[in-house]
């Protein structure tokens, strides 16, 4: 099976490599980022990935989720591919979008949340568990090529070892960029950002103050004749 | 501003999530100056169930689009009767709660229709020209104001609970049925097995008093004084999700986005920092108390009333003084 992994998860370069390991193939680490950015993928080649391609794109021009995905679609239709694996979002713009857009571009099936894989390559099907509103949970199937958000915490991440990383030194990373690739975004939705700034905070706790016998005493007295709750 | 919004209503077993009803609240005020259109639409299969949770939504006009292919949730489908509905309306703005379903769905509409999409957003303002969008970023620790350079529609999905407005507006919509072409080849899904891992759960959501607890319990060892804080309650204990991930309660007891909501008449937060998927599931909670070692924890902005302290000391007190109040 050959796999990618997108956008420096590791969680779901974890699940990539478990299935290698149950059915062979490639594990291909995908990324759009400063040069850098190559620390990254190194370690996730020393993790176990076998190669790892990076769109270099020094300042981070190209942030908003659509560009991001055309990028991604446009890379990933010069390989060839069975599976790409993402993350759920980002720690940083928390955006959730770009994976499920790159699905849609590549026009290939996706889910999200998902927890569990077990895939059947001979019948070119998945079949996986995904985690859906209120607690509750479904297994699916779905053809290959797929994508699939891989739900954080879903199977420990391995250790990387000293042989890892000196096997990493070989391996290939490639180095792009969108002009070579070309995309062209121009006309792409886009979002754009204005300015950062602190949510704003409605601290509405009466906090009580003294030490613990006092606050607790205050508390329940506050519960029992005012809410009356108690 | 905006002239025509189209509201995408979620629900489940006839029921429609507080959420939705925040989305058409918001629509109306979006659309307040300009006097213009608020279209609600629900899709489906067999709807006459769903019927009577939506006709006196505060909207212009519901749209039901009733179709075998979509009696389960797929992106395929979804996408494809959505695409058709919002090309025959043209809205300005597609609204939907920011759900797990609509977190899968919005970014593969968007795609489709080639449109710039805005998730988990806290505040618009409508008012500048172009409108903001207020999104959170870094785990809710910064805002980003984001304009958007796309055309028409734009899509945004509503954090729960973040807009508020008045969701017991009622209005008398003109009701219509909409006939949507679903292509069965857009749906690569087979459904294999529902799994509810709360399938004899405790019912939370009819507890009278819950005491929950979070990371800052710290040990397995301290949750036994939690439960008895609940034992001198008479109260229910719930969870948050890191507990239930390391096994030390069953995940029938997590409360927030991927468990439970729950409205007691008093919820203590114990040792819960206060993430928003925490937050989402406690809301409508009539008295909150937080018990928590830091100072700055965020569940202190949704509580009533806070201590700030260790849980291994400040809970047993608590225990032992309530249980001299029951006894008299």
């Amino acid at each position: 099976m050959k796999i990618f992994v997108c956008l420096k998860e590791v969680p779901s370069l974890e699940e990539a490599l478990r299935l290698k390991e149950q059915h062979g193939g490639e594990v291909t680490l995908l990324s759009i980022g400063p040069s850098r950015t190559e620390k990254v993928l190194r370690k996730g080649l020393a993790m176990g990935a076998d190669r790892a391609v990076l769109v270099v794109d020094e300042d981070r021009a190209t942030n908003s989720p659509f560009s991001l995905a055309t990028i991604l679609a446009t890379l990933l239709k010069q390989e060839s591919f069975d599976l790409v694996l993402a993350g759920t979002q980002s720690d940083d713009a928390g955006y959730g979008q770009t994976a499920i857009m790159l699905a849609g571009l590549l026009d290939i099936p996706h889910a999200s949340l998902v927890m569990k894989i077990e895939a059947d390559p001979s019948k070119g099907t998945l079949r996986f568990l995904h985690e859906m509103e209120s607690g509750r949970f479904q297994w699916l199937r779905l053809p290959l090529p797929a994508l699939l958000g891989i739900q954080a915490g879903s199977s420990p991440i391995r250790y990387v070892s000293l042989k890892g990383i000196m096997q990493a030194k070989k391996k290939e990373i490639r180095r792009t960029n969108i002009g070579e690739l070309g995309v062209d975004l121009s006309g792409t939705p886009s979002l754009e950002i204005q300015r950062l700034h602190l949510p704003k905070i409605e601290r509405k706790a009466v906090v009580f103050e003294g030490d613990t016998e006092t606050t607790v005493d205050q508390l329940v007295r506050q519960l029992h004749e005012e809410e009356r709750a108690l | 501003m905006f002239q025509k919004v189209l509201v995408l209503i979620d629900h489940s077993e006839g029921r429609v999530p507080q959420v939705s009803l925040e989305c058409c609240s918001l629509a109306r005020r979006l659309t307040s100056k300009t006097n213009g259109k608020v279209n609600a639409v629900v899709l489906g299969s067999s709807l006459d169930g769903i019927r009577a949770a939506v006709e006196h939504l505060p909207v212009d006009r519901i749209s039901f689009a009733d179709d075998p292919l979509l009696e389960k949730y797929t992106p395929g489908a979804y996408v494809e009767a959505l695409e058709q509905l919002i090309t025959e309306d043209g809205p300005d703005v597609v609204l939907m709660g920011h759900t797990y379903q609509n977190m899968d769905l919005s970014p593969r509409l968007a795609a489709r229709i080639r449109r710039a999409l805005v998730t988990d957003c806290v505040a618009i303002r409508e008012d500048e020209d172009p409108p903001v969008f207020v999104h959170p970023m870094f785990h809710g620790k910064l805002n980003a104001d984001i304009r958007v350079r796309s055309p028409k529609p734009w899509l945004v999905t509503i954090q729960s609970g973040a807009f508020g407005g008045r969701t017991d507006e009622r209005g008398t919509p003109e009701i219509e049925a909409r006939t949507v072409h679903i292509d069965s080849d857009a749906i690569h899904r087979e459904f294999l097995e529902e799994v509810s891992v709360t399938a004899d759960r405790v019912d939370l959501t009819k507890a009278e008093i819950i005491v929950g607890v979070g990371r800052g319990v710290r040990n397995e060892e301290n949750l036994s004084l939690i439960k008895d804080l609940a034992s001198a309650l008479g109260a229910e204990i719930g969870a948050s999700r890191p507990i239930v991930d390391n096994g030390w309660l069953e995940r029938d007891r997590q409360i927030g986005s991927s468990g439970q909501t729950v409205s007691p008449k008093l919820y203590f937060a114990i040792g819960i920092s206060g993430a928003i998927q925490h937050i989402v599931g406690i809301r409508n909670s009539g008295c909150i108390v937080a018990i928590n070692s830091d100072p700055n924890a965020p569940i202190f902005n949704v509580a009533a009333y806070g201590i700030v302290g260790d849980m291994a000391k400040v809970v047993p007190l608590l225990t032992e003084k309530i249980r001299q109040l029951k006894t008299g």
